[in-house]
């Protein structure tokens, strides 16, 4: 793909009197990993819908793999996928079970081998005969990675990727998505609270506030630009300034 | 707008079909419940017909008209309900999310509903359908050809009524659930299903006219009692039917559309 992956301008998504995102403009180039940060409710899982076309955007425009989201949101869609710890697989249905419907939406043909391969890979293969509702939770978490990789995305969202797993899964998690990466040259676009992971895993991060991008910037050029040690403290920084003007706001 | 929501895939369409039969495999209650239901109540009103058989002159006429009466209404309730039943397991789930960024459309979802519903609705039928033979000594499989017709027509109904409960349900939220169960219901006594359409008032007959069932009950007696296939009633339910699953269609895909712009599709519950 030669143009941006992701091409996103004056966005904005109100539900009633609240503005989610507002007025949101930026680009992803291809083969990138890219972060959006933000405190909770910042509009991260907003954003991340309208550009999968789960939400229809009050204004603005959204190109995704060089498609038109409003209104062609379907060429798009089998090449690009998405995982979130928050929405959830049938739980009757076993891991292997709930891949191979997955497997026949994506329209994939070699659907179990490559549900075989992903568990070898993310390491639940003994748990593929297992009901999707008895794995605990960092087992859930890696059954959704495979149905987020199964068709191979050169597009792949990702909503807190390693939530609730352990820190020896979670770095396993990583290292495969950063390898995955750069073996199919994909793009990522994630949003997550954990700074470390943003830091190792990123090239290019988006931190939003109150439905706007307020900085934007490699880890480096970012920590450089505050004047701090860590990324974590570059975001406490933004939040707290938002606070300390919200409370300023709110006392005058 | 070129998204073409009306292209299908089959492939998809049995992808789903396949997540149902597979929800079905692993819990045996989802499996007696389908015949559960259409069996006591062909054994309840096999015993009423036993019993006005030798005490009402109408029923005496022809054997098995409030049982065919019975096990033909329920087509239409199953039809429903396998439609409404098999979307709320996503709602359950919390799948939808998952389900609607994957490339599956709307309509595609809607065949797979329609054909599980045709599924479990044929399961249902069979099942209480055969033991009356045993229990009443009577066929309903006797009626032949027009059988086909009244299943095809009835079902169609229940679609229609599934996929609207199925839309106001993703709109309003599980809250409103329970309409799947009572929707049905609000047509049964206007269906003349164990009576004649002329016992209603002239204004309820005239609102009956327009149930396609109500042509489908009507065609039966004449078929039993009469001994003839009414044709005109035939086209009469077909057309209705049209309109109707039309606007089920309209209803759910329109549901879909409001859910994008309200985001109910990842924050679906009650």
């Amino acid at each position: 793909m030669e143009g941006p992956v992701i091409e996103v301008r004056a966005l904005t998504k109100r539900f009633r009197e609240i503005v989610a995102v507002n007025e949101i403009s930026f680009s992803v180039p291809p083969g990138n990993i890219t972060a959006l940060l933000g405190s909770n409710g910042a509009g991260k899982t907003t954003t991340l819908s309208l550009l999968l076309g789960l939400l229809i955007p009050t204004s603005g425009e959204i190109r995704v793999l060089g498609v038109d989201i409003r209104r062609d949101r379907y060429r798009a869609l089998p090449r690009m996928n998405f995982t979130s710890p928050y929405v959830d697989l049938p739980h009757r249905l076993t891991a292997e079970e709930n891949l191979r419907v997955y497997a026949h939406l994506y329209g994939i043909r070699d659907g179990p081998a490559r549900i075989r391969r992903l568990a070898s890979e993310l390491e639940f293969e003994p748990m593929l005969r297992r009901p999707y509702g008895q794995l605990s939770a960092g087992q859930k978490t890696r059954v959704a990675l495979a149905k987020s990789l199964l068709n191979e995305p050169e597009l792949l969202l990702m909503d807190e990727p390693t939530a609730s797993l352990d820190p020896d899964m979670a770095d396993y998690v990583r290292s495969y998505l950063t390898a995955y990466q750069r073996r199919s040259g994909a793009s990522i676009l994630m949003a997550s609270h954990n700074m470390a992971e943003v830091e190792r895993m990123c090239t290019d991060v988006i931190i939003l506030r109150e439905g706007k991008i307020v900085t934007r910037g490699n880890p480096a050029a970012l920590r450089a630009q505050h004047d701090r040690a860590t990324l974590e403290e570059v975001f406490i920084d933004i939040a707290r300034n938002a606070e300390g003007h919200s409370r300023r706001q709110a006392s005058s | 707008m070129t998204d073409r929501p009306l292209a299908l895939s089959a492939r998809r369409v049995g992808g789903m079909v396949l997540r149902y039969l597979y929800l079905m495999r692993s819990s045996w209650p989802r499996v007696v419940e389908l015949v559960y239901w259409p069996t006591v109540q062909m054994i309840l009103w096999g015993f009423i017909s036993k019993f006005l058989a030798t005490n009402s002159w109408w029923v005496a006429q022809t054997a098995g008209v409030l049982i065919s009466g019975v096990l033909l209404w329920d087509i239409l309730n199953r039809g429903q309900l396998g439609v409404s039943l098999m979307f709320f397991e996503e709602m359950y789930a919390r799948n939808l999310g998952h389900l609607f960024v994957s490339p599956l459309r709307a309509l595609e979802l809607a065949a797979a509903l329609l054909t599980m519903s045709l599924l479990r609705t044929l399961i249902s039928f069979t099942g209480a359908a055969l033991l009356a033979i045993p229990l009443y000594h009577f066929s309903i499989y006797t009626l032949g050809l027009p059988l086909v017709v009244f299943f095809f027509n009835l079902i169609v109904t229940g679609w229609a009524v599934g996929l609207m409960v199925a839309g106001l349900v993703l709109r309003f939220g599980l809250g409103a659930e329970s309409l799947a169960w009572v929707a049905i219901f609000a047509l049964s006594p206007i269906s003349g299903i164990y009576y004649p359409i002329e016992v209603l008032p002239g204004w309820l007959q005239t609102v009956a006219f327009f149930i396609p069932a109500s042509h489908v009950f009507e065609g039966m007696r004449a078929l039993m009692i009469e001994g003839v296939f009414r044709s005109d009633l035939f086209v009469n339910a077909v057309v209705l039917n049209l309109a109707y699953l039309g606007l089920g269609l309209l209803v759910f895909l329109g549901a879909f559309r409001a859910a994008r712009k309200h985001g109910l599709l990842i924050n679906i519950g009650e």
